[in-house]
């Protein structure tokens, strides 16, 4: 039997649930094998030659990127609206997450461009610029949150930033669409056939699948490392 | 006879901003700091490019919008430093008006503050720069105005929430810095047609820009203060 005053220790079997576990394993094996996939077993694209590969960590890091940043926009909203904590810890870890992977499209995008583009940086291609902005606007509301010691502060004015930085993105994407752009146009998501070989749509989609997976992964670890922060404060709090 | 009602929202914000103005009036400090700092970026600036390969005419759009952009964030932090001394803060949140009336009253005296720091900066310009004094003054004044709006709109919220963090200096330029690039970049492409004498048709898509985010982002701005405040 357990007596009341043990039962209403603050930390108590909260979250105990591992930071690491067989999601975040699964989404790293799948990432590693679709990129063998990618650069082993899928033919390589006749104009382009070997710089197109990078298509398959740039393009589904930017989709996961864009997840992150819708999800830290949605949990931002709902944090507002039912103040309650464990939105802002969504927040929080998709932002996080967010970052790295804007910061891998940052980085695989030039690269990419000097070879095919011949210019490293396009300021007038929209894809471009926008992420460039997010990665700002996201670099921004952590260093907000890592000023603010207030927990209620912290949410507050981060959920605040986050809302106004979605507001920002159509006015950055009007201001940049006056300019002509330079962006591959789509080629998987168009009205006729996608114009690419089944091997390389293949891979491409299983890239879409393990990278979205290991944002995901990333995101729901990083919420559990947030919980057992608030719970190890909690307990110190309450001592 | 004394008026016991609490005053109504615009009536309470531009109690605020005369608060904010006489302060500024009798100390002067930081208006005369901006001032300063725009006249010597305007100086600096004439020194950074080789005379010989682009002439001061053509770089003086680009050093307008630079000058105008950080000279801004120097209003834009005294804006809420002056109610941290003393907590005065806490008083204003305490007085019976709404919290909304406190952001416009901010926002009011930060337009007034910046629209005055233009109308020495943009002689010292014409001056510095030699520029050929035209029609194109009333409409570059005109965006101006709109683009100081627009700046002052969220400039004036992230000062609040910057003052309340432990790096309010740093922070504010990193918070408010990716906001005002949609607004100088309409501004500046619409000042540079407008200078350039091109007809008006040319630089209305910028400024439509440039309306619609003053727009938007005032009204959205003025209701995220009161919940960012509450507690």
């Amino acid at each position: 039997m357990t007596s009341p005053s043990i039962r209403a220790e603050p930390m108590g079997a909260m979250n105990e649930k591992p930071v690491m576990d067989w999601m975040l394993a699964a989404a790293l094996v799948a990432v590693v094998a679709v990129l063998i996939r990618a650069i082993a077993f899928t033919p390589t694209e006749a104009t382009q030659g070997l710089a197109q590969k990078i298509y398959y960590i740039h393009v589904p890091s930017a989709l996961g990127a864009y997840v992150a940043v819708g999800l830290l926009a949605l949990a931002s909203l709902a944090y507002l609206w039912l103040r309650d904590v464990r939105a802002d810890r969504l927040a929080e870890a998709s932002a996080e997450v967010g970052i790295v992977f804007l910061s891998v499209v940052l980085a695989t995008g030039p690269l990419w461009g000097r070879r095919i583009w011949g210019t490293w940086w396009a300021w007038w291609d929209m894809r471009l610029t926008l992420t460039l902005f997010l990665w700002f606007v996201v670099a921004a509301y952590l260093v907000l949150r890592g000023a603010i010691d207030d927990p209620g502060m912290r949410g507050r004015y981060g959920a605040v930033l986050a809302i106004l930085g979605a507001l920002l993105i159509p006015f950055i994407h009007l201001s940049v669409y006056l300019f002509p752009t330079l962006h591959p146009m789509p080629i998987v998501l168009k009205p006729e056939r996608p114009s690419l070989s089944p091997e390389m749509l293949t891979t491409f989609l299983l890239s879409f699948a393990a990278f979205t997976l290991l944002v995901l992964a990333l995101i729901r670890s990083r919420y559990r490392l947030a919980s057992l922060g608030d719970a190890v404060r909690a307990t110190e709090g309450a001592r | 006879m004394t008026d016991r009602n609490p005053p109504g929202v615009l009536a309470a914000a531009w109690l605020v901003a005369r608060k904010d103005l006489t302060i500024e009036l009798r100390t002067r400090t930081a208006f005369l700091a901006s001032t300063v700092f725009a006249v010597l970026a305007l100086a600096i600036f004439y020194f950074t490019w080789d005379q010989s390969v682009v002439t001061a005419a053509d770089r003086a759009p680009g050093v307008l919008w630079v000058v105008l952009t950080f000279s801004a964030l120097i209003g834009l932090q005294r804006s809420f430093c002056v109610e941290e001394h003393d907590r005065a803060i806490d008083a204003l949140i305490a007085a019976p008006i709404g919290r909304e009336s406190i952001y416009i009253g901010k926002a009011l005296a930060n337009v007034i503050f910046l629209v005055a720091l233009q109308v020495i900066a943009i002689p010292a310009l014409v001056v510095f720069y030699n520029l050929p004094i035209g029609r194109w003054i009333g409409w570059v004044t005109l965006i101006i105005v709109l683009a100081i709006v627009g700046i002052v709109a969220v400039g004036t919220l992230f000062a609040a929430m910057a003052v309340n963090t432990r790096f309010a200096e740093l922070l504010l330029p990193m918070l408010s810095l990716p906001f005002f690039v949609p607004i100088l970049l309409n501004g500046a492409q619409a000042s540079t047609r407008v200078i350039a004498g091109r007809p008006l048709a040319e630089a209305w898509p910028w400024l439509r820009i440039l309306i619609g985010f003053d727009m938007v982002f005032a009204v959205a701005c003025a209701l995220a203060f009161p919940l960012m405040l509450d507690e």
